[in-house]
Parts: structure tokens; C-alpha cells; sequence
């Protein structure tokens, strides 16, 4: 009975932690969402103190940020990039690795670790040379932002769906051929439908890598254009002027995480079981 | 039914073959052949041997020196993610009421990108130090420390929830047997959960590893390397030496070679490990 008693005290003391723990994780938010409220000149002076009738600056920030760095626009090809990106990696990645599991040649073979081989580069081994590239082939736009990421990201979703596929039973591809079915509709309306978790898991990680990524598209895409993306927008803010607009500053940086903050509690179980997946995996 | 299928070779993979070239092979050759190269654009190179790989090590490229910053910010970060994940794990898997609460709220982190978490940290970081009349970009010291706090910050929810995952995946019966046979809470801790979550071990150590080796985003948001290169890591280095002087895309290149043969040691070295744990099991 004392055994018990001392473990439901213990408890209470680590619920206490957690607590602890969990006004440490927020503050860090709560400190932006805070200070994107009061007046510029106020936040350095006082940036701990909630905004009073003095420093409150109602959404003047938010105002001015967003005349500022068109963040709106960023928001936009945020979107749009990553959604097709997104879709063209699991459509293309999971044909692409349906048939270098299925047939068994030394091209195949040798596809394969070329894509697994791809997953370990980093990005600053590839970067100045694939900017050049993609500027000799006009890339340097949303959809050559996205023809990039479906290059760069298909070791991976391979790597991924390869694994899975192996596991598929051949029985039933070969009875749809045996219907008289052609290898694609054999694809699209049969191995496809099975491949929905590992896609679901796919577009989970991919989908966080692009929306959060910033070399690709600062490099690519570059400051100039219209076709910025978030973090872009987030950099060029900072990184611009010398006396910078501090309010405007916490309050595009507000803007810029709450598309993400729906995103993962609308989807959260999913993405914490495609996270998991993902790492024991790759 | 290989057969059918074999002819399908275009249709299946040209798409992803054709970015895949774009994007990572013809990028990777030239890369290679460039790191031997001295040029300003990739249209005007010409050979000249080893010379980029020995100026990339001269003291004065500060490639060295941010090697070190970034193998000792790497072990660091390393220990305390994994030591705080891990016992955040077990706090989170005995039961607690709003246990799910407190996972949730943990992994949040991990979702934000790293330019608008280093800027966030940088404005919180220098509003503390602000008090004491300092920036965070005065002293290495600060820089440091930031980036570690930083990433434990980010990762410590992503590292618990693998945890997580190993130990409720810890048989019950394993841990009564421990009990009856008398063993306290510590001895069931070192005896019997840890030797049975070694994989999710190896799984976070080499994921926080790899992270942090080749951090940049982070890096260049908090303190941009600042101040004068002493908190610059190994990508930052190389992106600095491609953009941010002339005539060095060269020696830029020849420091993403020996970065890439570090990063790919590093997961050799994984993945050797994980092999050789799933034929004990």
C-alpha cells in the first residue's frame, strides 16, 4: 500500500514537471503572439510585459508587416509549391518505384541505389551547381521549383514506397493481368490503393520538408520575384535593413507559424505516426 | 507478369528519372568535377588539380575552425536532446493524466521551420540580454549556447515520441517479472527497458547526429555566424565561401566534397549498425 502511495505522490510531482515542461515548449510563441501586439518602439524596451493601453498597438504590425514584405503572396506560393510538389512526388516516386521493385534488371538495380545514394548528399554539395542549372533551363519558378523537389525528394519517397512494395503479395497484380488488365490500370486500380499509408506518410514528410525549406527556393527563386516563398519573406525582412521594424517583425513571424499550427492539430495523429514511420524507416 | 511490365520502363519512370537528373545527378557529377575546378560560373571552368582542397584547409578559410564549432556543438546537442527525450518518454508513458496533452504540446517544435524559429529565439535571446547590455551576437559563448538551447528546444519533442514508441513497446510481462523478482525502479529501468529500446537508441542518436551536423537554416537565422565567423558551422562555411566572395566557388566546392564524404561517413556508419542489430534480433 506505502508502494503505492508514494508512486501516486511521485506522479503528482512529475505532473507538475510537465507542466513546467510545457510552459517552457510554449513561451518561445507566446512571447511573438505577445510582442506583435505592442507598439515597435515599446518591444525592445519592454519585451516581457503584456502590451497596457500605452504600448498596445492593436494590428498596426500585422498591417504594416504585410504592406511591407507582401507575405500574403508568400503564403500563396507557400502553398502552391509544396501542395504540387506534394502530389507530383507520390504520383511519380510511387510508379517510378513500383517498377524498379517489380522488374529485375541491373538497370533497375542500379536505379535504386542511385536514389538511396541521393538521400545521404546534402544540399551544399548540389547547390551552386543546380542553381546554375536550373537558371539554363528556366526552372526558376513555381513549377521548376517544383520539378526540383520531385528530383531532389524521390530518394526518399523510394527508398520508402520500395520498402512497401516488396511486401505487397504478387498474387494480386498478377490476377488483374491475367483479367486483362495493362501494367497501368493494374497500378492506378490495384497496388495504388494499397500504398495509401506509406503515401499518407510520404506526403507527411515531404509536405514539412518543402513548406519549412529555404536554401532551395532563396537560391532558386531568389529575393527579387514575386515567387517568394515564407521563409524567403522571413529572412529578407531581417536581413535587409539595418533599423528594422521590430513589430513587424514578430508579427509576419506569427503569420508565418500559424499555417503550420492548423495543420498539425487538424492532421496531428497522422503526422506523429508518419514522423515515427519515417525515421525508423530511413 | 515482369515481362509486361518491363516494356512500360518510360511510362512509369521517365518523369521522375528527368527531375531526378535535373535536380540531383547532373548537379552531383558537376559538383565532383568542379571541387578540381577554378570558376566563377560553370561555363568558365578550368582544371587545376588539388589546389581547391589544400586552400580549403588554409586557416584563413575558416573551414577548420567551423569544424570544430560544429563537432562540438554536435555532441552537445547531441547528449542533451537524447537525455531530455528520453526522460521525457518515461515520464510520458506512466500514465499521467494529459499525458496525450503533453505530447502533443512537446512535438509541436518540430513542425516550424528553421528560419522562423532562429529569428524567434534570436529576439527572445536578445531580449534577456538586453537587460545586461549585450547582444547575442557579442559573444561566441551566447551563440553557442542559443543554438544549443535551440535545437533541444525543436528536437526533444521529435526524439520523445520515437521513445515513446520503444518503450510502450516494452513487454509488461518483462517489467512484472522484474518486480516480483524484487528489482527497484532503477534496476527495471537499466536492466530491463534500456536494453529493450536500444534500437529506438541508435534510431535518435544518428537522426539527432545527422541534424545537427549539418544544420544551417538555424544557424544562420540565430547569429548568422556572427560574431566574426566564431559560431559559423560547416554549411554555413560553404555557403558563405560560394556567395559570399568571388573566386572561391572552387574552394567552395572542394569544402562540399569533404562535407558530403563526412556526412556519408557518418550514415555508413549507421547504417552498418542497424544491420547488424536486426541480425542479433
Amino acid at each position: 500500500m506505502t508502494k503505492t502511495k508514494t508512486s501516486r505522490t511521485l506522479n503528482k510531482v512529475f505532473f507538475l514537471i510537465l507542466c513546467a515542461l510545457t510552459v517552457v515548449v510554449l513561451y518561445p510563441l507566446f512571447f511573438i503572439v505577445n510582442n506583435s501586439f505592442k507598439g515597435k518602439f515599446f518591444i525592445s524596451k519592454d519585451p516581457f510585459s503584456l502590451p497596457n493601453g500605452e504600448t498596445f498597438s492593436g494590428i498596426t504590425n500585422y498591417v504594416n508587416g504585410l504592406i511591407k514584405t507582401g507575405l500574403l503572396s508568400a503564403i500563396g506560393w507557400s502553398f502552391f509549391i509544396t501542395i504540387v510538389s506534394v502530389l507530383m512526388l507520390i504520383l511519380f516516386t510511387s510508379m517510378t518505384a513500383y517498377y524498379i521493385t517489380r522488374v529485375k534488371s541491373r538497370l533497375t538495380s542500379g536505379l535504386y541505389y542511385m536514389f538511396a545514394f541521393s538521400t545521404i548528399v546534402p544540399f551544399q554539395m548540389v547547390m551552386f551547381t543546380m542553381s546554375s542549372l536550373a537558371d539554363t533551363f528556366h526552372l526558376k519558378n513555381p513549377l521548376g521549383m517544383c520539378v526540383l523537389y520531385l528530383g531532389f525528394g524521390a530518394g526518399l519517397c523510394i527508398f520508402m514506397f520500395s520498402g512497401f512494395i516488396k511486401s505487397v503479395p504478387l498474387e494480386i497484380e498478377e490476377a488483374a493481368m491475367i483479367d486483362g488488365c495493362t501494367p497501368l490500370r493494374t497500378f492506378f486500380g490495384v497496388v495504388f490503393p494499397i500504398l495509401k499509408p506509406t503515401a499518407i506518410t510520404v506526403a507527411i514528410l515531404e509536405a514539412m520538408w518543402i513548406w519549412n525549406d529555404f536554401l532551395l527556393p532563396y537560391l532558386v527563386i531568389g529575393i527579387s520575384t514575386q515567387y517568394k516563398t515564407i521563409p524567403v519573406v522571413v529572412q529578407m525582412l531581417v536581413g535587409s535593413n539595418g533599423n528594422k521594424d521590430m513589430g513587424a517583425l514578430m508579427a509576419m513571424l506569427v503569420l508565418s507559424i500559424i499555417p503550420i499550427v492548423i495543420f498539425y492539430l487538424t492532421c496531428q495523429k497522422h503526422i506523429i505516426e508518419g514522423v515515427v514511420a519515417g525515421a525508423v524507416k530511413g | 507478369m515482369e515481362k509486361s511490365l518491363k516494356k512500360y520502363f518510360l511510362v512509369f519512370t521517365l518523369p521522375t528519372l528527368i527531375a531526378f537528373a535535373f535536380a540531383f545527378i547532373i548537379p552531383f557529377a558537376q559538383g565532383v568535377y568542379l571541387s578540381f575546378c577554378e570558376f566563377t560560373t560553370v561555363k568558365n571552368a578550368h582544371f587545376v588539380g588539388l589546389q581547391n582542397y589544400i586552400k580549403a584547409f588554409e586557416s584563413g578559410q575558416g573551414f577548420l575552425s567551423a569544424a570544430g564549432f560544429t563537432f562540438l556543438f554536435t555532441i552537445v546537442s547531441v547528449c542533451t536532446i537524447n537525455l531530455f527525450a528520453f526522460c521525457i518518454a518515461l515520464l510520458l508513458t506512466r500514465k499521467i493524466k494529459g499525458t496525450n496533452l503533453f505530447r502533443t504540446v512537446f512535438f509541436m517544435p518540430n513542425l516550424i521551420g528553421g528560419i522562423v524559429l532562429g529569428y524567434t529565439w534570436q529576439q527572445m535571446i536578445n531580449a534577456i540580454l538586453y537587460r545586461y547590455e549585450t547582444t547575442i551576437v557579442a559573444n561566441a559563448k551566447y551563440g553557442f549556447w542559443g543554438l544549443v538551447i535551440l535545437m533541444n528546444w525543436q528536437m526533444i519533442g521529435y526524439m520523445m515520441i520515437i521513445y515513446i514508441a520503444g518503450l510502450q513497446n516494452v513487454p509488461t510481462d518483462l517489467i512484472e517479472a522484474a518486480k516480483i523478482d524484487g528489482a527497484t525502479g532503477w534496476q527495471t529501468l537499466i536492466k530491463v527497458k534500456l536494453p529493450m529500446v536500444m534500437s529506438s537508441v541508435t534510431i535518435c542518436m544518428f537522426l539527432t547526429l545527422s541534424n545537427s551536423f549539418k544544420l544551417f537554416d538555424q544557424n544562420k537565422a540565430l547569429t548568422n555566424g556572427a560574431p566574426m565567423n566564431k559560431t559559423q558551422m560547416l554549411a554555413l562555411n560553404i555557403y558563405d565561401t560560394f556567395y559570399g566572395k568571388t573566386g572561391y566557388e572552387g574552394v567552395g566546392q572542394a569544402k562540399a566534397v569533404v562535407f558530403f564524404i563526412l556526412v556519408a561517413a557518418i550514415a555508413l556508419v549507421q547504417l552498418s549498425l542497424t544491420r547488424s542489430k536486426e541480425v542479433e534480433q
